[in-house]
């Protein structure tokens, strides 16, 4: 079974107003092949869960995002990101700020099947004052404390970038950290996983180790779209590093008037070859260094 | 041709100062994040091997790794702790924090997500982060590189992004004695909280800084007990220690004397 499509094919998969996770973290492993096919359409009021990076950033700028489900939104080195910043500022979308644990409560939740996850977390500050959707609840127990009951975060569609994948949905990922992609895969229910390299299931059977980087079995996956470098300008450890030089003028056109519509012109609104052959092509982002922190 | 600085004494200090903080822990995850607060960590490590620390990116190390450039130096590595098993080990209690907030109030509550009014914020930051579940879960200390009202506001800090000793914001089934905010390090001084009464208390003032100074720059009352000692300056084991765990002397330009 083949679940090998396009970019195009596959961001068919997202409506207006669906409820969209995306995984990595901050500037890492990012799904930004996909993002920018998003950005291309015209999809709008979408609600976006992320360990937010410019894949948030990007979806703020271009107007898509209704509700935004966030514990922060960084690109690590620029630690506030400048177009997140802006359309907060300017009250255009909605927000559910948790905390990080509590998104990954919240997302195992989703992937559970349960309706919420008992937890301390979020108690005495702002989380339960802002967010009323999350509710405090007693204990059935012999406890005499009240918690919070972390509600599913339920997703439509999860888009997920990896190191590599075979085109039946098995995922790995080589990097020190795979974040919480796997619950991203597990939480939604069409993940869309685009991979740097395209492999024969017998790339997994070289040795245990193969296998020991896979973090989701690929029931888990819906969709494999072959993108070479698809996480530029964020990294894809060990593959390549972040694009600083490309980040930075990303982040500085938001401080230019028609900066996101110069960006979005140069960078976006482009076939995805193009886009390679723009930012350097295979060799320079190759050679990006990993980052050190 | 213009001498390059080579050294910051309130720097030093200040990473001994707060590397304090960790002085009654046993074996848990030192989390610095920022490099005065990491540069802390670190040294604290040396001092007491018991303590754990990650390589800021997926692994515990067995020796802290320096800050800047690696020079061939590679990490010790001895257990993976990618981002999800942080959660774990904050919700296990196993962990103390030193962190940087934009607001701290009288309640030993923190901001680092949002300035003004909170639907239409005049500055956004970063996001409340793991704030709330750090602040229920586990041990915290806070470090502010300047000192003043800004940080230390009156009332509440804009955004309630970790739960303090705040009577009025206490949860159901909880005393204030289940918070654990150890310290707070400025570029002034060195305060905590009073045990029984929790409010904010000067424990010594930084070489040439005054009670009054200290006063004047924070927006509610602090207890200023009788007789109050000098910040330590930093050893000089601790000095080498440093020099080794930033060989780039990053730490320079980290904060500026006032």
């Amino acid at each position: 079974m083949s679940k090998l499509i396009s970019h195009t094919q596959a961001i068919n998969n997202i409506e207006s107003g669906m409820t969209i996770g995306i995984g990595g973290w901050g500037p890492r492993r990012k799904p930004m092949a996909l993002i920018r096919e998003l950005l291309r359409r015209e999809v709008n009021d979408l609600t976006v869960i992320s360990f937010g990076g410019a894949d948030v950033g990007m979806l703020c700028a271009a107007g898509k995002v209704k509700k935004l489900v966030f514990a922060f939104v960084s690109l690590d080195f620029i630690p506030l990101e400048p177009y997140f910043r802006q359309a907060r500022q300017k009250a255009e979308f909605e927000v559910m700020e948790i905390d990080e644990g509590l998104m990954v409560l919240g997302l195992r939740a989703a992937a559970m099947g349960v309706p919420f996850i008992p937890t301390e977390v979020g108690l005495g500050t702002d989380v339960i004052r802002y967010n009323k959707n999350i509710k405090l609840i007693d204990s059935p127990y012999d406890d005499a404390k009240e918690w919070v009951a972390m509600p599913a975060l339920n997703l439509d569609v999860s888009l997920l970038h990896v190191d590599r994948a075979d085109q039946r949905g098995v995922c790995q990922i080589k990097g020190p950290d795979h974040y919480m992609d796997d619950l991203f895969a597990r939480a939604a229910n069409t993940t869309i996983v685009s991979c740097d390299e395209l492999v024969d299931t017998g790339f997994f059977h070289q040795n245990p180790e193969e296998a020991r980087y896979v973090f989701w079995e690929r029931s888990a996956t819906n969709y494999i779209v072959h993108s070479a470098f698809g996480a530029h300008p964020s990294s894809c450890n060990p593959l390549y590093g972040i694009d600083v030089r490309l980040f930075k003028e990303y982040a500085a056109s938001a401080s230019r008037e028609g900066g996101w519509e110069q960006y979005f012109n140069e960078y976006v609104l482009i076939d995805e070859a193009v886009y390679l052959e723009k930012v350097g092509g295979a060799d320079a982002i190759r050679s990006l260094p990993l980052p050190i922190y | 041709m213009r001498e390059e600085v080579l050294c910051n004494p309130l720097a030093d200090l200040l990473i001994c100062a707060c590397s304090s903080v960790w002085d009654s822990d046993s074996e848990v995850l030192a989390s610095g994040i920022g490099l005065i607060q990491r540069l802390a960590a670190s040294l604290a490590m040396i001092k007491n091997p018991n303590l754990m620390m990650t390589d800021s990116e997926a692994f515990i190390v067995s020796e802290p790794v320096p800050v800047g450039r690696r020079n061939g130096y590679e990490p010790k590595r001895e257990t993976w702790m990618g981002f999800s098993r942080i959660f774990d080990n904050v919700w296990s209690g196993k962990r103390h924090a030193l962190v940087g907030p934009s607001q701290i109030d009288q309640f030993g509550q923190a901001n680092i997500s949002a300035i003004g009014d909170y639907e239409q914020p005049k500055v956004q930051m970063l996001g409340m982060r793991g704030f709330p579940g750090n602040s229920i879960s586990h041990a915290n200390s806070f470090f502010v590189p300047l000192h003043s009202k800004r940080v230390f506001v009156k009332g509440e800090v804009d955004t309630v992004c970790s739960i303090g000793y705040n009577p009025a914001r206490l949860p159901k089934g909880y005393c204030l004695n289940d918070i654990d905010i150890r310290r707070i390090v400025t570029d002034l001084c060195v305060m905590d909280f009073e045990p029984e009464c929790k409010k904010m208390r000067i424990v010594s003032l930084h070489p040439g800084v005054t009670i009054d100074e200290v006063q004047d720059n924070t927006g509610f009352d602090l207890i200023k007990p009788e007789g109050l000692r000098q910040t330590p300056e930093p050893a000089l084991e601790q000095l080498t220690s440093i020099s080794i765990l930033d060989p780039d002397n990053l730490r320079i330009n980290a904060v500026k004397a006032r």
